[in-house]
């Protein structure tokens, strides 16, 4: 096991150092084959690992090395694999094996060295991730946790040449930063409550904490996940984020990265169920970001900020299931929503090459005759986002939402209205996009063309994974077996059980997907028809303006902080420390000028001073008992 | 005769050759200066030696008594005239070259 863990995380960053350091050397083929292949065998070990562990083998501890030892702290670098890591491992090895194959195709218009180090910058956020699950304690996870945020700022300034995409990649990597502060305040809170910040440790300590320290310590934690996973107030950078390129989109939204903060609380689990205050903080600032976002996606004109908007939300659905204690549920959302949307986004992609870098969807329509697989995958994803049984994210938003009714209908009400608005923006998008007419230039209809294999292969695979990946995770009531909670049930505590009565949980499941399909009918129904969007007014128009979200941030906050940086740039640096360090420089200059002249080059002067220094030097010889003497009577 | 003398006449020699050395250009005439100024160290050194040798005449085994200073004052010679050798030598050398015995002619010590 041991061999087989190192295998997994090492072979991404084998790929990543031998792709980036010869990058100048590698062809398109070399790079991507070496690039695909690293992923995909950690993908097949990562399989046996799951494998394995579903066998029964019992989840185990491998330690390799002591990463901080010292008297009073030892880290060990070690990795823990169980039945949420083995989880996690498939999804981001599986998913971004399918991405890396979707990008060798994607990005040939690149050129040779920035095709590699493209791949390059993706091996290494696939190591990290594998660092971020894998890792036996928080310090581990930290390391991978800062790991995906550079690649993350990497791989969105991969164009690094336009300065909007830098200023999104600067954005993304700084509100990182604010959340992983809150992240490392709660280590530094653990490790000096309980010495070390190892899971097993830390989990059968619980209640030797104080319940203010677990509650701290929950909220620090829960500040970090809001950066990672995008959580109002720190969700602004993700639909910035889109500045990559789309297949990085797709591996940030579905795989990597913004799972991390789910994965980070589900792991907790053991510390938020026993913190009741962060959990009602954690759902209620999920449901919140979860309609916020949705309210925003519903008048996004870009086919990539739509998805990005539906990515939070869908995020924000995820934190209200951990807030409401349904972990399992939460999990379940990530792997649903990462087949559905990897295959969105990597869709988008292929309508975005089809349309040569073209993404208002202004400008599209009609584009089902065009692309036919791309069409079908497209609308699968979309139904199973919308949450229409029986694809996967029926399955999973019902579990979230049936635990949320089961802690306050009004989390349920707000979340099927929520869920409303998601069936609604995304087949407006869907509308829009594939229905219709096509609105572009000719130019561009002339050169619509489907995907290569590369391109399509992927989408498939995604497309029947968002099909039949709910029923890993049946509901009892519709005479299912709910085998994912099962399998993680080692690691997460089972929920209570569901005490709703089989009516009530029929009635809540009718309901929200009544409300979807009537979201749906409406919304193809309008937009499937309409030759050309009107302009937004209105309500419409703070909602296409998300908001105005970003301009406040940069009235209160931005603009502020620039001003103090002016301030200290001109008044503090300038004239205080600048005037300070150069007026020493100044005065030591002009003394040495002084004491040049001493140095006349007269041999006379020379000895002249060499003669009164032995006298000086001889009085104080002869007479240092008196100078002691008459220093310490008359000076002190 | 009283030690003090010696001590004042040594003390003016000494002070001479200083003020020589410190005011003449002529490299030969700071050359002497220096020499004065070891041979009035060299005058000290003998009178005081006598000065010890007279105070431990009753003392028992006295003979040997200030020889040190009379001995060292033979190194003191002996080293100035392996000075005068190099020195002269060097005064040479540099009138060969400037055609000056001038030490301020060779104000080199500068840059």
């Amino acid at each position: 096991m041991k061999t087989l863990l190192a295998i997994i995380v090492l072979l991404p960053f084998c790929g990543f150092l031998l792709n980036g350091l010869f990058r100048k050397h590698g062809t398109y083929k070399s790079v991507a084959r070496l690039a695909c292949t690293t992923i995909l065998s950690s993908f097949i070990a990562s399989a046996i690992v799951f494998g394995m562990l579903s066998q029964g083998t019992t989840a185990e501890t491998v330690k390799y090395f002591d990463f901080i030892n010292t008297d009073s702290i030892k880290i060990p670098f070690a990795f823990q694999i169980d039945h949420l890591s083995a989880m996690f491992l498939l999804i981001i090895t599986g998913i971004g094996f399918l991405i890396h194959l979707y990008s060798s195709a994607y990005m040939k218009d690149e050129e040779p060295q920035h095709y590699a180090r493209y791949f390059a910058y993706l091996n290494l956020f696939i190591f990290s991730m594998l660092l971020l699950v894998l890792g036996a304690n928080y310090i581990i996870m930290f390391i991978g946790w800062e790991g995906v945020g550079l690649c993350s700022y990497l791989l969105i300034g991969f164009w690094f040449k336009n300065d909007n995409f830098n200023y999104a990649a600067k954005k993304a990597f700084i509100m990182n930063r604010i959340g992983d502060l809150g992240f490392l305040l709660a280590i530094f809170w653990l490790i000096a409550r309980l010495g070390n910040a190892n899971y097993a440790d830390v989990f059968a300590n619980v209640h030797n904490l104080s319940q203010t320290d677990i509650t701290a310590i929950t909220l620090l934690l829960f500040v970090g996940a809001m950066g990672k996973s995008a959580q109002i107030p720190l969700y602004t950078w993700l639909p910035d984020a889109m500045a990559g390129p789309t297949p990085v989109s797709a591996l940030i939204h579905a795989a990597t990265m913004v799972t991390a903060g789910i994965y980070m609380i589900a792991r907790s689990n053991v510390l938020y169920s026993a913190a009741e205050f962060t959990q009602h903080i954690v759902a209620i600032v999920g449901l919140t970001t979860a309609l916020f976002s949705a309210t925003i996606a519903i008048k996004q004109n870009d086919i990539k900020k739509v998805l990005a908007y539906s990515t939070v939300s869908q995020l924000g659905y995820m934190f209200l299931g951990l807030g409401v204690g349904a972990y399992t549920g939460a999990v379940f959302h990530v792997m649903t929503h990462a087949f559905f949307k990897a295959l969105l986004f990597l869709g988008a992609g292929s309508v975005i090459h089809a349309m040569h870098h073209e993404q208002d969807i202004r400008k599209m329509g009609g584009l089902k005759k065009y692309l036919p697989i791309t069409h079908i995958t497209f609308l699968l994803g979309c139904i199973a986002i919308s949450g229409i049984p029986p694809f996967s994210g029926f399955f999973s938003k019902d579990e979230i939402l049936a635990a949320a009714y089961e802690k306050n209908p009004v989390y349920w009400g707000l979340g099927v209205a929520g869920a409303a608005m998601t069936a609604f923006y995304m087949f407006r998008l869907y509308a829009t996009t594939f229905l219709g007419k096509f609105r572009g230039t000719h130019d561009q209809e002339h050169h619509l063309h489907e995907s290569p294999a590369a391109m399509t292969i992927p989408l498939i695979v995604l497309a029947v994974l968002s099909v039949i990946g709910g029923f890993v995770g049946v509901p009892e009531v519709l005479g299912g077996k709910h085998l994912l909670g099962e399998y993680l049930s080692t690691v997460i505590i089972p929920e209570p059980h569901h005490a709703l009565a089989h009516n009530t949980e029929y009635m809540l499941m009718g309901i929200s997907v009544a409300v979807a399909t009537i979201a749906i009918l409406f919304a193809v129904s309008h937009y499937s028809k309409k030759p050309q969007l009107e302009d937004a007014t209105g309500l419409g128009k703070v909602l296409e303006n998300k908001w105005y979200v970003d301009e406040l941030y940069n009235t209160i906050i931005v603009n502020p902080l620039n001003a103090l940086g002016g301030f200290f740039k001109n008044i503090v640096e300038k004239s205080g420390i600048d005037g300070f360090v150069n007026g020493i420089g100044r005065f030591v200059n002009y003394l040495s000028r002084q004491i040049r002249l001493v140095q006349s080059g007269q041999v006379g002067g020379y000895i002249l001073m060499m003669v009164v220094s032995v006298v000086i030097i001889l009085f104080i010889w002869i007479h240092d008992g008196e100078i002691y003497k008459f220093l310490v009577t008359k000076l002190f | 005769m009283p030690i003090q003398y010696y001590i004042i006449l040594s003390m003016v020699i000494f002070c001479i050759g200083i003020a020589g050395v410190l005011t003449r250009r002529n490299t030969i005439i700071i050359f002497m200066c220096i020499e004065l100024m070891l041979n009035a160290v060299n005058l000290l050194l003998v009178a005081f030696s006598k000065m010890h040798y007279a105070a431990s005449l009753n003392a028992p085994n006295h003979a040997t008594v200030g020889s040190e200073g009379q001995l060292f004052v033979f190194f003191i010679m002996v080293v100035a005239a392996a000075e005068v050798s190099v020195g002269l030598a060097i005064i040479v050398m540099m009138f060969r070259n400037t055609h000056s015995v001038d030490a301020n002619f060779l104000n080199r010590l500068k840059n």
